[in-house]
């Protein structure tokens, strides 16, 4: 589904990403870790398509297209979803409209009608069920005064209504308690099918053990340096990632 | 150059004095010292410092050398046919006169010619808010105002009142119209004024006073889509009694040039005060707010919030004044003006004034003008919202702030509607 190769990528003429290599089939769930400023967040925004990142080298192909050759409409139309690590409060439109024309932009990408009014109601209470979100919350604007728990909830909300089929999930454990992330992580798990895929960008390993990967990768100055089972997470945890920067230097 | 002017100033009013008609209805030494007023101070340019941006001299100068043309007949049955609003009491002024089959709209509402005021109401208000020596416009107004109404409201209304601004103009006309609303002690109101679009090069110079009497409430909202090719000067002075509350909701989509000059005097205690603004610009207009609160009594409350979209070529103004007198203890008034610049040839100039002689009080103001907020932008289009929908979405999201302060579930309705055609 997802294969980058010798990804590099700056900002302001720093370099943070030096060369990512990283492939997700459908149906796996993929983790990466590493410490502040290891470019995490970064490898997200250029994957979602942020124009402030400058990508100097490598090729990311998603289902067989070239997606840094797409604009970042285009790249959610085809399926890539980034659940933000710090959701924006758009105050004045409702979270229904702004669903619903999201939802009818990405099915005119492919050659689909508007969907219909009853059909998109009926849809917005299934997915609201789902990720116990509530309708009071839907219908208010675009997270605008909504707590850190409730922005978490309606990405999660809006990853349900768009049915994409690859979620980058940026630091969506960051200011959770643990009822929240519970409840995040289980709506996750419910939308995870074989033919979707999932990128949990984490910190810590706490939110590893509500979704539990495939695999995990360490990312460290703009590298991945090691790769391995679900176990990894918990070797970090256990050993933070002291003995990762040592080995680098 | 102030002979220039002057003789500018002089030409004009020549022509005006030809094809224009006269105050007759203004007591005769007002008249007098309003024509002394322009003879002295003349047509205001840009050298006026409250001018600056508004050039009205070289717009006569350009666009109203002569003035000729005529007001078209229209049916009332047919205006009253496209413009009532059904759950509304509706007022009907087209080119400035009333036109209308009942003068009494309702036991409430009483509206006449503003030549037909009685000697009482005109000695007791007329002139006595917009004064001529403030402003060569004013002053232009009460020479040669020939048209306008008056509007008293004597009970709560249970319905909102609509008064609907029609244009049947033709060809190229300067003309003054003068309002006096009174609004009597302990009642409620909502009145809306609507000025429509038409494709006639005319220059309307409008100077509405507002009288709110003791313990009045009074949503007032003024919208302008007055066509690309309309001018629009719009004086709007207001006088607050004790504990009354106005709110001015002013909304500005469209004229060749419009200036709002909106000024409230709360002379009374406990009062309160609400300015809402919102102006839309594009092509080559400019749109120029300006507005004054004059705390002249304690403990009285004032809060404003203008917002603008400013687009092409346009030009906007805010300029806002707070001004609180030596014994206006205990005052709160807030000011916030914020601007979104969608071309680099928009230009948008904020200026806030303040002036304050009270020692116990508390003020605040800030202006702010950017573009669109691209955090936001990317969040749509990472939802696969493309640039010109998720655009379109902020401008109206950043809208939304001063359109939800709309009194009327038919006016907010309305004013979505032309918010909606400006923007798209």
């Amino acid at each position: 589904m997802l294969s980058i190769k010798n990804l590099r990528a700056e900002i302001n003429g720093k370099e943070i990403l030096k060369g990512i290599n990283l492939n997700v089939k459908a149906g796996e769930v993929h983790a990466i870790m590493g410490p502040n400023g290891s470019g995490k967040s970064t490898l997200s925004a250029v994957l979602a398509g942020r124009e402030e990142y400058n990508v100097t080298a490598g090729d990311v192909l998603f289902n067989e297209k070239n997606l840094l050759e797409l604009a970042p409409e285009d790249r959610a139309r085809e399926g890539i979803f980034l659940a933000f690590q710090y959701p924006i409060e758009i105050p004045g439109v409702s979270n229904i409209n702004f669903l619903r024309t999201a939802l009818n932009e990405i099915r005119h990408y492919h050659g689909l009608p508007d969907i219909e009014a009853k059909d998109f109601l009926a849809l917005v209470k299934e997915k609201q069920k789902l990720v116990e979100l509530d309708s009071k919350l839907a219908n208010r604007s675009v997270n605008e005064g909504f707590s850190g728990g409730e922005k978490k909830r309606n990405e999660i909300f809006q990853m349900a209504m768009l049915e994409p089929k690859l979620s980058i999930l940026d630091e969506t454990d960051s200011g959770l308690d643990i009822d929240a992330l519970r409840i995040v992580a289980s709506g996750v798990n419910k939308l995870k099918t074989k033919n979707n895929a999932t990128i949990v960008i984490t910190h810590y390993q706490r939110l590893l053990d509500y979704i539990v990967p495939d695999f995990v990768h360490i990312l460290y100055n703009g590298q991945i340096v090691k790769s391995g089972g679900k176990e990894l997470a918990l070797e970090m945890e256990e050993k933070g990632y002291d003995e990762i920067k040592k080995q680098a230097v | 150059m102030i002979t220039d002017k002057l003789t500018v100033t002089h030409q004009f009013l020549e022509e005006l004095a030809q094809h224009a008609g006269k105050a007759h209805f203004m007591p005769s030494d007002e008249i007098g010292q309003a024509l002394q007023c322009l003879e002295t101070q003349g047509i205001p340019n840009s050298k006026n410092e409250s001018y600056k941006y508004c050039n009205i001299e070289a717009i006569l100068r350009k666009n109203f050398k002569t003035i000729s043309g005529k007001e078209q007949v229209v049916s009332f049955s047919e205006i009253k046919k496209q413009y009532a609003v059904q759950e509304a009491y509706n007022l009907f002024i087209v080119n400035g006169h009333i036109c209308t089959d009942e003068l009494e709209v309702s036991s409430a509402i009483k509206a006449s010619p503003i030549q037909e005021i009685s000697k009482e109401i005109s000695a007791a208000h007329l002139a006595q808010y917009a004064k001529s020596n403030t402003d060569p416009m004013i002053a232009l107004n009460a020479a040669y105002a020939d048209r306008g109404f008056f509007l008293r409201i004597s009970q709560t209304l249970d319905k909102p009142l609509i008064i609907h601004h029609i244009n049947s103009l033709e060809g190229n006309l300067f003309f003054n119209t003068r309002n006096l609303f009174v609004i009597e002690k302990n009642t409620e109101a909502q009145i809306t004024e609507f000025y429509y679009s038409s494709n006639e090069n005319s220059f309307r110079n409008t100077v509405t006073e507002i009288f709110v009497d003791t313990q009045a409430h009074i949503q007032h909202v003024i919208a302008q889509n007055t066509g690309a090719h309309n001018y629009l000067f719009a004086n709007t002075q207001v006088h607050q009694e004790k504990q009354s509350t106005y709110t001015n909701h002013t909304y500005t989509f469209s004229g060749a040039l419009v200036r709002n000059n909106l000024k409230l005097d709360l002379n009374g205690e406990y009062t309160e005060s609400h300015l809402y603004g919102l102006f839309i610009t594009q092509q080559q207009q400019l749109v120029d707010n300006h507005t004054e609160v004059n705390h002249l009594k304690p403990n009285g409350q004032s809060n404003e919030l203008y917002k603008g979209v400013v687009a092409e070529k346009s030009t906007a103004v805010f300029n806002g004044r707070i001004f609180v007198e030596r014994h206006a203890q205990k005052t709160n008034a807030y000011q916030s003006s914020k601007n979104i610049l969608l071309s680099n040839d928009a230009v948008v100039n904020a200026k806030p004034e303040l002036e304050i002689y009270a020692n116990d009080v508390k003020c605040s103001h800030g202006t702010s003008t950017g573009k669109v907020d691209e955090n936001a932008l990317f969040y749509l289009k990472a939802r696969g919202i493309g640039e010109e929908n998720a655009r379109k979405l902020l401008l109206h999201a950043f809208a939304y702030e001063i359109l939800e302060k709309l009194p009327t579930p038919f006016t907010k309705e309305k004013i979505s509607t032309w918010v909606d055609e400006v923007l798209r």
